[in-house]
């Protein structure tokens, strides 16, 4: 690709960008605040000190694996929007590990939690994936369906057979589980700050992802699955396998991010471990260009959102529930975007405003 | 339990189940047909919830809130218009980015202009008493909610739309073959805008159902996934009114079926129960695939005019 395509594309995606947080001010208007204001303090009050960065950092980690997944799946051409879902049985199984073999030094026991939060994201991702290449359910309808229902069995596991012992003793009967041993905690990168190792885990991950997706066959297989699922087929490639693959990879990835916040940030399984991260790393994915490595500056930028949020919340009183419709947003300009982005006719035309080249003849893409 | 009691309370939990099922499938079966899907159903309703229970609660009108909902419901179908007819960009994860918007929108202004849960008065029952007579479901429905009425009477009124007016042979058309259409003279973008705003616009009207004549308050996530579940019950349909009704029927009957089993005593977790509607969703819609006979060509698939092929 040539150096102003990508120029190009990174600037048509920061003006959707734009276009969606002034239309979000439109949003803030109409909520009752000032919108200057609100944006000025989600945006910049974060960075003013070193809690609001860690805490950014600390929401990147789960936001990265979640959009990477999803990018792995969109690039295999399924849609994965059941991260909500992956991420509690990612935890759920992660805690389960953990608070079943407590006593196991930390180099075992971390790993094996880990194994278990891939493998409880990954059946969950899993059964979309099958259902969707053997029975041709829309995986959109499946994940959300699965979503409800992972939800529901996590509460039900945490009300009942995982709750912590001392809810019950106390009578207190809050849904979440005992706390992990130390064995299974994350160590914290900064002393008093939740930032924790998990970030590291969160990028060595994304750049395996871009590895295994663009260096090997096994990556190229699934970019071209995704990419001309007829040619690919024709060129002998089992495409119904490879979509059942990306599902579980997908739903792996977001149940490793459940591992991160279970290991690192809440060192328990409670109700609202999920934040909405699964819905949030669809927003990641796509603005980080369904691209493993954008995806990292990308879920930067969104933990610098969902922690701003919260700042603004107590400074201006516009709920931090407004976020969600921002992202909300967010989706529907980049997913416009894509029209600037592959379009060649449109493409080459804005082009050729900025750099001068000779005009292709304009080919229909 | 006699099954003059079972039948009448069975249907009694089934309507209003079913009712906002099959606002949100008719509306939908109209832009599917069309080529388009609404996946943003889920938080469209959210918002027609909203605003028909904010203008209940404050002028006291709930008609005028079912009316708000469909504006703001056709509103939103614009909006989708917008991003896939206009744009053209991929449906699926622009129907989430809808479902996001109305979400984060909804449970805003419901978090700074109501705060907690407020009860309205709604829209009451219609009291009919010479429906008493009928055996069974007589009962039920002397006490229906008069939109329960219009609902069913929309069923008949689509599919007359869709299949005996050149409208509904246009929606039709621009759904399988976009481009025979566009020859024909079809405007291919305007029938879809058509569609998506009225696939919008009942949504909205489904939202402002739950919360004005069912729930009689707002919560948030009051739908609990009734949006994507009447998407997945026009598949199961097979793109028609009737196909649409009679799955809402069958689902609604069964989570009704599934209620009164646990209030007559079975031990089960709660939770659990919860999961069956959903489980049924996916199994329902696993066992409607072969349908590709009847499945808008062209679902889906954004038209470009100067595309070859």
């Amino acid at each position: 690709m040539k150096k102003s395509y990508v120029i190009y594309n990174i600037f048509v995606v920061l003006i959707a960008l734009l276009i969606a947080l002034l239309v979000g001010a439109v949003l803030f208007a109409v909520a009752g605040g000032n919108p200057i204001m609100a944006y000025k303090v989600m945006l910049t009050e974060p960075l003013r000190g070193v809690f609001g960065i860690t805490e950014m950092l600390v929401r990147a980690a789960p936001l990265m694996l979640v959009g990477v997944g999803v990018a792995v799946s969109f690039r295999s051409g399924i849609l994965n929007i059941g991260g909500e879902g992956q991420i509690l049985m990612g935890a759920v199984s992660g805690a389960f590990v953990g608070l079943s073999l407590p006593g196991l030094p930390k180099f075992l026991l971390i790993p094996l939690i880990f194994v278990a939060a891939f493998a409880g994201g990954a059946l969950w991702g899993g059964i979309a994936g099958w259902l969707r290449a053997y029975l041709g359910v829309n995986e959109i309808l499946s994940t959300v369906m699965l979503n409800y229902i992972a939800i529901q069995l996590y509460t039900y596991l945490l009300r009942a057979p995982l709750i912590d012992p001392q809810e019950l003793a106390y009578g207190t009967g809050i849904p979440q589980t005992a706390q992990l041993t130390r064995n299974a905690w994350l160590e914290r990168l900064i002393p008093g700050m939740r930032l924790h190792t998990g970030l590291i885990y969160a990028i060595l991950i994304a750049i395996f992802i871009y590895l295994l997706l663009w260096k090997t066959t096994l990556g190229y297989r699934m970019r071209a699955c995704g990419a001309e699922p007829l040619a690919a087929r024709y060129a002998g490639m089992k495409v119904e396998r490879y979509l059942v693959l990306a599902m579980v990879m997908a739903g792996g990835l977001a149940g490793l991010a459940g591992a991160v916040e279970l290991c690192g940030v809440h060192r328990r399984a409670l109700e609202s471990l999920s934040a909405g991260y699964g819905f949030s790393g669809i927003v990641v994915a796509l603005f980080g260009g369904l691209h493993p490595l954008g995806i990292i500056p990308a879920s930067a930028l969104f933990g610098l959102l969902i922690v701003g949020a919260d700042m603004m919340q107590r400074a201006v009183t516009i709920p931090a529930h407004i976020i969600l419709a921002i992202q909300g947003l967010i989706i529907l300009t980049v997913v416009s975007s894509a029209l600037f982005l592959t379009h060649r006719g449109i493409r080459e035309k804005i082009l050729g405003y900025f750099v001068r080249q000779p005009a292709p003849k304009s080919e229909v893409s | 339990m006699e099954w003059s009691e079972l039948i009448p309370g069975l249907v009694a939990a089934a309507v209003p189940m079913a009712v906002p099922l099959l606002l949100v499938g008719l509306g939908e079966m109209f832009d599917q047909r069309a080529g388009m899907f609404n996946l943003g159903a889920e938080g469209i309703m959210m918002m027609g919830a909203f605003v028909a229970f904010f203008i209940d609660l404050k002028l006291q009108m709930p008609w005028v809130g079912l009316l708000a909902a469909l504006v703001v419901g056709g509103i939103f179908g614009l909006l989708m218009g917008l991003v896939c007819a206009t744009f053209r960009s991929k449906q699926g994860i622009a129907g989430i980015g809808i479902y996001m918007l109305g979400w984060g929108l909804s449970g805003t202004l419901f978090r700074v202009y109501v705060g907690g849960p407020m009860p309205i008065h709604g829209i009451p029952a219609l009291n009919l008493s010479f429906l008493q007579g009928i055996p069974y479901i007589g009962h039920v429905l002397a006490t229906l909610n008069p939109m329960d009425y219009v609902t069913f009477f929309l069923i008949p009124l689509s599919g007359w739309l869709l299949f005996k007016t050149a409208w509904g042979l246009k929606v039709r058309a621009v759904g399988t073959t976009p481009r025979a259409a566009d020859t024909l003279g079809i405007d291919v973008i305007r029938i879809r805008y058509q569609c998506i705003i009225l696939a919008g616009a009942m949504a909205g009207l489904a939202g402002a159902y739950l919360s004005v004549c069912q729930a009689k308050i707002f919560a948030d996530n009051i739908t609990a996934g009734r949006g994507f579940i009447a998407v997945a019950l026009v598949y199961f349909g097979r793109w028609s009114p009737w196909g649409v009704a009679a799955g809402a029927a069958i689902f609604s009957l069964a989570a009704a079926a599934q209620r009164l089993i646990q209030f007559y005593g079975f031990k089960f977790p709660y939770e659990l129960a919860l999961i069956i509607p959903y489980v049924l969703v996916i199994v329902v819609l696993a066992c409607s695939r072969n349908r590709n006979r009847v499945e808008p060509a062209a679902l889906g698939k954004p038209y470009f005019r100067e595309y070859r092929g």
